[in-house]
């Protein structure tokens, strides 16, 4: 039998071995925890170019909620969705499409949706035109067929939601003075981003691109009020009595 | 006696035979082999149930193994990846829940680890290296607390609450091999290549005995999971060590196999992978499938069992 002294050595030798080897497995892991921070902060950056399905939920949320089953992908009756290997740009295992190769269908029944069991691809989209998938941006108007003058006109007949998302505003071409230019004009609130015109514009490089709602779009400050819709909600002008301001054109005289 | 032999089992001899090959010679090829010739089964079994619909465009369970969808009925979600999604804020809708209350279920009956050896598809990988490691008598390696993997597991949560995301899946190499496999992602052949090096070179069963997050998650499982091995044989133990060569968890040997050690001849550690390798190759089969609540014991001197099997497990096998 040993003496109890012995034994509290020997206690004590084992417990500040056992606090080493725990203090060195916690500090390993905290060093591979610092990595995977690291990693998946830049992960959380989806490249420009590169969608997500309809109905998705902003990226912080879908990050959250996709559990890269590739349910969504199986779905996909157009293999328009892809995983994304890692190094792919999109966090690793999530589903995307890149409109320039293969662009959303926008099926009626929006079987992507439905497959999401966990709900990073959000149930209440019901509608695909409801669709938020990004918003096309005619991004380069010194390349586009249309600005320059011609009648290509295919992002227009391409998109699905022809004369709502995309409609052709004519303006007059200055250069030739007598003919005219029939701008493609995107209206965010229509556009699902499902990237049919980024496909099927005929340049080499596309002049029109689907990009994430965020890059696409500015947005008004909340306490802008547009006068014009504030004297329709009105039913007349708000400010009564307004001052007539005296003309100061050159030639007229007041 | 039994301190000395627990000592001795610990360091098995570098001259050990080839771990099966005495239990071949008396019980024949396939009871020295059927656990792991049943588990390579399983596991190309359930690769195959994900691969007929890309590859034969009949579907019969489609996605991964963090969720899948099988016979368009059958929902499973991976329960560690949905409380990592719970753990970045997410509420998951029913359907994940559902199936990953399933998957609980399933393993609380089927035991834990099980998932490790007989669904995991880095266990192939892994099993490599060891028998690898083995026959090129590639020392032990570097001492890495066993214990890391629940610091990961509790690491990998903490960091999904902390970036709201589920980081884990961004470097898990199961799922990233199952997509690999099933998807075509490459980046997971990187990864398992890695695990590989690692486990050959570095630590013995290194990554599925010591790092893995999953498998400390579904050892926890493990620890109140209903099927167990037991050494219900450990009378006829002939101390000829094979069991603890195969072992990727020997550890959990002794306190079943060695009288005084534990509670009682099965296995409750939750670190069991229940892959039968210990029953496949002891000569004296002293290991069975059964429940946990099994405490029977052959009798000293008894014969082995006629036909240990699986049945073991629902029957009350021990009355003989």
């Amino acid at each position: 039998m040993a003496d109890e002294s012995t034994m509290t050595g020997k206690d004590a030798l084992s417990r500040r071995k056992f606090l080493h080897e725990s203090a060195r497995a916690a500090a390993v892991v905290c060093a591979g925890g610092v990595g995977l921070v690291a990693l998946a902060r830049q992960s959380r950056a989806l490249p420009a170019n590169a969608l997500r399905p309809p109905g998705a939920r902003a990226e912080q949320k879908f990050q959250a909620a996709c559990v890269r089953c590739g349910l969504c992908v199986r779905d996909c009756p157009y293999h328009t969705l892809k995983l994304a290997d890692l190094g792919a740009g999109p966090a690793h295992g999530t589903p995307y499409f890149i409109a320039r190769d293969v662009p959303c269908e926008m099926c009626d029944d929006i079987p992507c949706v439905k497959a999401c069991p966990t709900g990073a691809l959000d149930k209440s989209l019901t509608n695909i035109d409801d669709a938020k998938m990004g918003i096309a941006v005619l991004v380069s108007r010194d390349t586009c067929l249309n600005f320059l003058g011609l009648r290509c006109d295919v992002c227009y007949r391409s998109c699905p939601l022809i004369d709502k998302a995309i409609t052709l505003e004519e303006r007059h071409n200055q250069r030739t003075g007598r003919h005219a230019i029939l701008e493609p004009t995107v209206h965010a609130d229509k556009c699902t981003g499902c990237g049919k015109c980024e496909k099927s514009c005929v340049l080499e490089e596309a002049a029109i691109k689907v990009l994430p709602a965020a890059l696409a779009r500015g947005k008004i400050g909340e306490h802008y009020r547009l006068g014009w819709e504030e004297k329709k909600k009105a039913g007349g002008a708000l400010v009564p009595d307004l001052i007539e301001m005296p003309k100061r054109l050159p030639g007229i005289s007041p | 006696m039994t301190a000395a032999r627990t000592i001795v089992a610990r360091h098995p001899p570098k001259s050990a035979a080839i771990p099966g090959r005495a239990a071949r010679a008396r019980h024949g090829w396939w009871t020295a082999n059927r656990f792991l010739v049943l588990r390579r089964a399983a596991q190309l079994g359930f690769l195959a149930l994900f691969l007929t619909g890309p590859l034969f465009g009949f579907w019969i369970a489609k996605g991964t193994l963090a969720s899948s969808l099988t016979l368009n009925v059958l929902p499973l979600t991976d329960p560690l990846v949905l409380a990592q999604s719970l753990g970045a804020r997410h509420w998951p809708e029913a359907t994940a829940l559902l199936g990953a209350a399933i998957v609980l279920a399933v393993y609380l009956v089927l035991g834990g680890r099980t998932y490790c050896s007989w669904v995991c598809p880095v266990n192939p990988v892994t099993d490599l290296a060891a028998y690898l490691r083995r026959r090129l008598g590639i020392a032990r390696g570097g001492p890495v607390k066993s214990s890391i993997r629940l610091w990961m597991l509790a690491m990998i949560l903490i960091v999904a609450a902390l970036t709201g995301t589920i980081a884990w899946e961004l470097v898990n190499p199961i799922t990233a091999l199952w997509r690999t496999l099933v998807f075509g992602s490459l980046f997971g052949l990187w990864l398992v290549a890695a695990i590989f090096v690692f486990d050959l070179f570095v630590v013995r069963d290194g990554w599925c005995g010591h790092v893995c997050p999953v498998g400390a998650f579904y050892g926890l499982i493990g620890r109140a999971a209903l099927m167990r091995v037991s050494a219900r044989g450990r009378a006829r133990c002939d101390d000829c060590l094979e069991c603890y060569v195969v072992c990727p968890e020997d550890h959990v040997i002794t306190p079943a196999l060695r009288e005084g050690h534990g509670p009682g001849p099965v296995i409750l550690s939750g670190d069991c992978t229940a892959c039968g390798r210990c029953a496949d190759v002891c000569p004296e089969r002293v290991f069975v499938f059964t429940h946990r609540f099994d405490r029977t014991l052959d009798a000293a001197g008894a014969d082995g069992p006629g036909n240990t099997s699986m049945n073991d497990l629902c029957t009350d096998g021990g009355q003989r």
